[in-house]
């Protein structure tokens, strides 16, 4: 027993314990929504889509699909017995659209029948008459227009106008960013059962188990006590399900309401990705003044974001695209204004970044132009931009930076371990050999504010359960959907009781257990239900160090807890023992546990205030080589190093900044999304959405953690939220693209080039710096005109 | 009927829907979800299981997409899911180093991934991260970024190379296996049928002329890599199939110093080897060719007969003067593949007519070069795909003869005549080329759509030209970024 005193938990916090479900993933025993066994008498759902943008609907003609065979119910907009609007935050999401469709893919009718294909074919039968009406599809015409689904919103310091009038340089631009599909591999499903008491039990690939539970509650009439909401697992979620599960969910219960009968939806990839929204466009403009050593000394940015036709949570979105359109650097006096561009198109939602990416992407492409204009090294420009020291370490919505100094500690080790400045000179050398193929480099900063920017949603619960066998039962209200939570969690909780994670059994997350939660978004996923269950644990600990204490009488600090064991004064037991013990002597092993963030408020009136607790850190380093001919590229070598704290789970974090990484590349890269003329999506899928494949990433790929700096701020074990900062980090290869295609003109013409860069836009690009190099006009600015002649075909 | 293992289980089939996918038969008849669907259209590879078939000595073990393959497909073979590899002692190398390495996360498409790595370990135990690469290059990962699942596969293959045969169960079973699969008759007027629809299952060419004349409606399945997608993604139902997985002489590939004749219905996957050898553009453009999955089903018959104008095999068939061998009944009839495509998606087959095999004749100093752009570097479809064959006299280094053709710039796969008159015998030179690629112009209108816009197309048609003209002059320069890893 001595022995196993001395040694260490195995699977406690900063260990790389591989994922809770890792051996059920590679077996095929995980459990995800649409493998669930039916219940007897269940029903298929299945929605009959808009096909217009925007249309108002004269007549639905439901007679054949009510006909056919296996058809149990066909519902439409009126037979929702409760509220109609889904809306998450402000309203406008009408469950089955009403009077009129406002996009492409709108669900319009739902189809309930025997089996998937019935429902299928029952809802392609569904007749409905349309009067057309003009959408815009156009970000443009709907700034221009005025045409919002909220209110524009500014941030402000100082005197923009005026800074840039003083600027030494200034340069004036535009930036056009594309969206993004979630292309979570598990499409959205749902299962509802009814259940006695006219209640509901919703089985949901979701994010955000209560907004499903009030939701379902809503459009039912019933109060929230009447459903539960269980989320085992997704099979990703990237922000697509955070508010966007609700939808299918609703549609279920209101069938499973009507026929009292147990109901399920799974989308098929075509209509997931037509039915929900993406990452948002943006359309960016800027004006920016600069010294002669690239330092900025003001900025006037105008993000508009395509909201498609409701909000969503595109408020939001768009403030953290202005919360993070500074990036890393200090921006001297600043005005950014936010539109919330309203458009027929499925709205937009949560993705990994949330507006972030966005924001960001505006000032390292300004960053880029003005090292190109000065001939520097684009790098050496960031720097010389970074926060620092008391004068310039304030945002500019007025937060101050605690750790100013160590994104440029970062770099500095990430040049070096990179081997930056070599590798600069041997890609100088191959482009003076090389007529075709070029290739590029380039490092980016990241500086993410972490907290939900919606200040109340910064709370979370746990529950626990200590069994009389010494086992743990574990809930909280995070939602695991691929970035390891739970595993986290339960490390935090086998620290606590310092035994191993095996007796700890993590459970499906549920309304009934731990009420209230928040989405599991904004990467706070682990610091406020990992707080939260550390609590629960704590509580349970204190009640067993104060019971074992007057027990053996002996002090409260001569109970220990390690590895497995109980250490009281001089003599040793198990912790089962311990708990036996302890509820013989009708001592309570179960506790709930609750955390919210302190420190953090923001008065969005005054745009000002510290609407973040802390912020993680990451640099990243790219190398590309293009083919100046045909626009292709490939990635040859990744170098990261990011900040996560005192990481909670190393294998863990790694694989969140990879994975971060290869989605921040695939947006700015492959991923292009083509709506037609009409504002039907014409990439659907995966023959024509292409999200990053193996052979996409570098072979050289180093990942580092920052060593040795736990968070200042008191988080779960000093750890820092690792979500969404790396995807970030796939900016670097956009600019190391970039960086490529301006060696054609020796680095002196910044590519004017639209995100994402597909090849095609890389050959644009590359052909407009090579024209600008032989000073012949530019036959091709940009890619907008070769956007405008995309038509139908196949 | 038809009759298969599912792992180890012998299992007859005789009334069910042959439009039936084998994932949703794992999924609705057996309960096994391990499988997924990620995309139901043999892009995502979360569907991937593994056939094994009685090969020349041993089993033959491919991972195919279980999405969009129909359940006759079965007959004869070993179907092997994510659920049955798990070994006596624990799980199978390949999922304990998935698990381990931190290979999944949101778990997914990792059943797809370890049945892509599984038989990979099955077919080149040497392992390495190229060969895993182009394994898994039909499986998209949203979570991981790929790094943990390549280091996984180098570990998981070392493992199991490390072990005395056998290897695994299936290894130790394999003698058993074949002789079990060898036994299931394969014999003539197997069918598979519900109340409405059929299947049949011919075992030879004669067989399919004659079910073809009789039932002249219905539709030939070789890979069902196109036509899975009518029936997941059109939600057609075909009413009468002939699957031609059964029949050996149509699958036959034969070749001599002169010509090459490749049975319609063998794989692209069998065609490599033989392609590759003859012709290195045309290994390499199969390696790009779709996904390994769609690959071990994909036909080159198939490919032709769907005559979609972003095939990529028919550009190069064109170039190198291929011909086709049609048949209807007993009667034959060969055809140059370049008048094989009469529009979008029609073709110069009559009814009750099939493809019974390509004749590619192998001439002296002939070069061809192929490349295709497309978005994505692998599994993804060509925007633009470009054949190129040269003969050069090696004298006076004019060209003797020129063949262009490319897909993606026309309705069909089409030559570039103009292009190729100005080329054909004229000495190369950097006048002559520039003349080349503007006389594309006048042999293609392409179209804008979600993959490519006309002005784009029209570019690389001409850059993809000058990148060959650029290999002919023996130019060893990389030219693309597929030379470097």
């Amino acid at each position: 027993m001595e022995a196993r005193f001395k040694a260490d938990l195995v699977t406690g916090v900063t260990r790389g314990k591989k994922h809770e479900s890792g051996d059920k993933h590679v077996t095929g025993a995980a459990t995800y929504v649409a493998d669930r066994l039916s219940f007897a008498n269940q029903l298929y759902l299945h929605a009959h889509l808009s096909d217009y943008a925007h249309a108002r609907i004269k007549a639905i003609d439901t007679t054949t699909a009510r006909s056919m065979p296996g058809v149990a119910a066909v519902i439409t907009a009126e037979d929702v017995p409760g509220a109609l609007d889904i809306g998450p935050v402000y309203g406008g999401d009408p469950l089955l659209a009403r009077d009129v469709v406002e996009y492409v893919g709108q669900p319009v009718v739902a189809v309930a029948a025997d089996t998937a294909d019935q429902a299928r074919a029952a809802a392609h039968a569904v007749r409905i008459d349309y009067e057309e009406l003009r959408p815009i599809l156009d970000i443009r015409e709907a700034l221009e227009r005025e045409h919002f689904v909220l209110d524009p919103h500014r941030q402000e310091r100082g005197d923009a106008d005026g800074a840039l009038q003083r600027a030494r340089n200034r340069i004036d631009g535009e930036l056009e960013i594309g969206g993004q599909e979630h292309f979570y591999l598990e499409g959205q499903a749902v299962a509802v059962m009814p259940t006695e008491d006219d209640g509901m039990l919703v089985y949901s690939s979701t994010q955000n188990p209560t907004e499903i539970q009030k939701l379902v509650a809503s459009v039912l009439g019933i109060d929230m006590n009447a459903v539960t909401v269980d989320t085992r697992r997704m099979g990703g979620g990237f922000g697509g399900k955070e508010t966007q599960a609700a939808g299918p969910a609703c549609l279920a219960a209101v069938v499973a309401n009507r026929t009292q009968r147990p109901t399920r939806m799974r989308l098929s990839r075509r209509d997931d990705t037509l039915m929900t929204g993406k990452r948002h466009p943006f359309l960016a403009r800027y004006q920016v003044g600069y010294d002669d050593t690239g330092r900025l000394s003001g900025v006037i940015i105008d993000l508009a974001a395509n909201c498609g036709y409701s909000p969503d949570l595109s408020g939001a979105i768009v403030d953290r695209a202005m919360f993070h359109v500074d990036n890393a650097y200090y921006l001297g006096d600043a005005r950014v204004t936010g539109y919330r561009c309203k458009t027929h198109l499925a709205s937009n939602t949560a993705f990994r970044g949330f507006g972030g990416p966005q924001g960001m992407l505006v000032i390292e492409e300004i960053m880029d132009r003005i090292a190109r204009g000065l001939g520097l090294d684009p790098l050496e420009v960031r720097r010389r931009n970074y926060y620092d020291g008391a004068a310039r370490n304030t945002t500019h919505y007025y937060q101050t930076l605690e750790q100013d100094g160590l994104l440029d500690e970062m770099t500095t080790q990430l040049v070096e371990s990179a081997d930056y400045h070599a590798r600069r000179e041997a890609i100088d050398t191959f482009n003076d050999a090389h007529r075709v193929l070029k290739r590029g480099m380039a490092l980016t900063p990241v500086k993410f504010g972490i907290s939900f920017t919606t200040t109340f949603l910064n709370q979370a619960g746990a529950l626990i359960h200590v069994y009389t066998d010494g086992s743990i039962h574990l809930n909280h209200g995070g939602t695991e959907m691929g970035q390891g939570l739970n595993t986290k969690v339960q490390q935090i909780v086998a620290e606590v009781f310092q035994i191993e994670t095996d007796r700890i059994r993590i459970t499906a997350t549920r309304t009934d257990k731990v009420p209230n939660t928040s989405p599991t978004a904004a990467s706070s996923g682990a610091d406020l239900n990992g707080m939260a269950a550390r609590n629960a644990a704590d509580t349970i600990r204190q009640r067993l160090v104060d019971f074992a204490a007057a027990h053996f009488r002996i002090t409260p600090e001569e109970v220990a807890f390690w590895n497995g064991m109980v250490y009281l004064r001089n003599e040793t037991m198990t912790f089962e023992a311990l708990i036996g013990l302890a509820y013989q002597s009708r001592i309570s092993l179960s506790s709930t546990g609750y955390y919210r963030t302190p420190k953090i408020h923001y008065d969005r009136d005054r745009a000002a205030g510290k609407p973040f607790y802390y912020f993680a850190y990451g640099v990243a380093c790219s190398e590309v080589i293009i083919d100046t001919q045909t626009g292709e590229y490939r990635l040859l070598r990744t170098d990261i190093l990011h900040d996560v704290g005192q990481s909670l789970n190393p294998a863990i974090d790694i694989g969140q900044i990879e994975g971060g990484y290869a989605q921040g590349v695939g947006w700015l890269t492959t991923e292009e999304l083509v709506w037609d003329e009409s504002g039907r999506l014409m990439t659907p899928g995966p023959a024509t959405y292409k999200i990053p494949a193996a052979s996409d990433m570098p072979s050289a790929f180093h990942v580092d953690l920052v060593e040795s700096r736990p968070n200042p701020e008191d988080t779960v074990f000093r750890s820092k939220a690792v979500g969404e900062p790396p995807l970030m980090l796939g900016i670097s290869a956009w600019c190391a693209i970039k960086d490529a295609i301006a060696s054609v003109d020796g680095h002196r013409t910044h590519p004017v080039m639209d995100a994402p860069a597909t090849p095609e836009r890389v050959f644009w690009a590359t052909r407009s710096v090579s024209d600008a190099s032989t000073s012949r006009p530019a036959r091709h600015a940009g890619s907008e005109r070769h956007r405008s002649d995309r038509a139908v075909t196949e | 009927m038809i009759e298969f293992l599912i792992h180890n289980t012998l299992r007859q089939e005789t009334r069910l829907d042959p439009n039936l996918t084998i994932l949703r038969y794992l999924r609705e008849v057996h309960g096994k979800t391990g499988t997924k669907e990620g995309c139901a259209s043999g892009d995502c590879g979360a569907c991937t299981v593994v056939l094994a078939e009685p090969g020349d000595d041993g089993l033959r073990y491919q991972a195919i997409n279980a999405c969009i393959a129909l359940v006759p497909t079965l007959h004869g073979k070993q179907l092997i899911t994510v659920e049955d590899l798990a070994q006596p002692d624990g799980l199978h190398p390949v999922q304990q180093a998935m698990a381990d390495l931190h290979g999944s996360q949101c778990g997914f498409c990792t059943p797809g991934f370890v049945m892509s790595l599984f038989a990979l370990g099955k077919n080149a135990p040497e392992g390495g991260r190229a060969n895993t690469v182009e394994a898994i290059a039909g499986n998209l990962c949203r979570c991981t970024g790929y790094r943990p699942i390549i280091d996984a596969s180098l570990q998981a293959l070392e493992v199991m190379r490390q072990r005395e045969w056998p290897a695994d169960t299936f290894d130790a079973d394999s003698v058993e296996t074949r002789q079990r699969l060898r036994k299931i008759a394969l014999g003539p007027d197997q069918s598979l049928h519900d109340r409405l629809n059929t299947s049949h299952l011919p075992t030879t060419a004669d067989e399919v002329a004659d079910c073809l004349e009789r039932h002249p409606e219905a539709r030939l399945v070789a890979g069902a890599t196109d036509l899975g997608l009518d029936i997941t993604q059109q939600h057609q139902t075909v009413s009468r199939l002939i699957h031609l997985d059964h029949v050996a002489d149509l699958q036959a590939i034969v070749f001599d110093d002169t010509s090459i004749e490749i049975g319609a219905a063998a794989s692209l996957t069998d065609c490599h080897a033989t392609l590759a050898e003859a012709f290195p553009d045309f290994g390499q453009l199969l390696d790009r060719f779709a996904s390994t999955q769609i690959r071990n089903r994909a036909t080159l018959g198939g490919n032709l007969a769907t005559a979609s104008p972003i095939g990529d095999t028919p550009p190069l068939l064109i170039a190198l003067d291929a011909t086709l061998v049609l048949r209807r009944g007993t009667r034959q009839r060969e055809v140059p593949a370049d008048g094989f495509f009469h529009g979008y998606r029609r073709t110069d087959l009559q009814t009750g007519e099939f493809i019974e095999r390509v004749r590619i004749p192998r001439k002296a100093n002939q070069r061809l070069f192929a490349y295709k752009v497309s978005k994505r570097l692998d599994d993804d479809i060509s925007a633009v795909c470009g054949a190129f064959s040269f003969a050069l006299d090696p004298a006076s280094q004019q060209i003797q003869r020129v063949r262009i053709a490319f897909g993606g710039m026309a309705a069909t796969p089409a030559r570039a005549r103009a292009c190729e008159a100005i080329l054909g015998g004229a000495a190369l030179t950097g006048d002559i080329i520039e003349q080349a690629c503007a006389a594309l112009n006048h042999d293609y209108s392409p179209i804008s759509d979600a993959r490519a816009s006309q002005d784009y197309r029209r570019e690389i048609a001409g850059s993809l030209l000058r990148r060959a003209c650029t290999r002919l002059q023996d130019n060893h320069e990389p030219l693309t970024v597929t030379d470097y890893a």
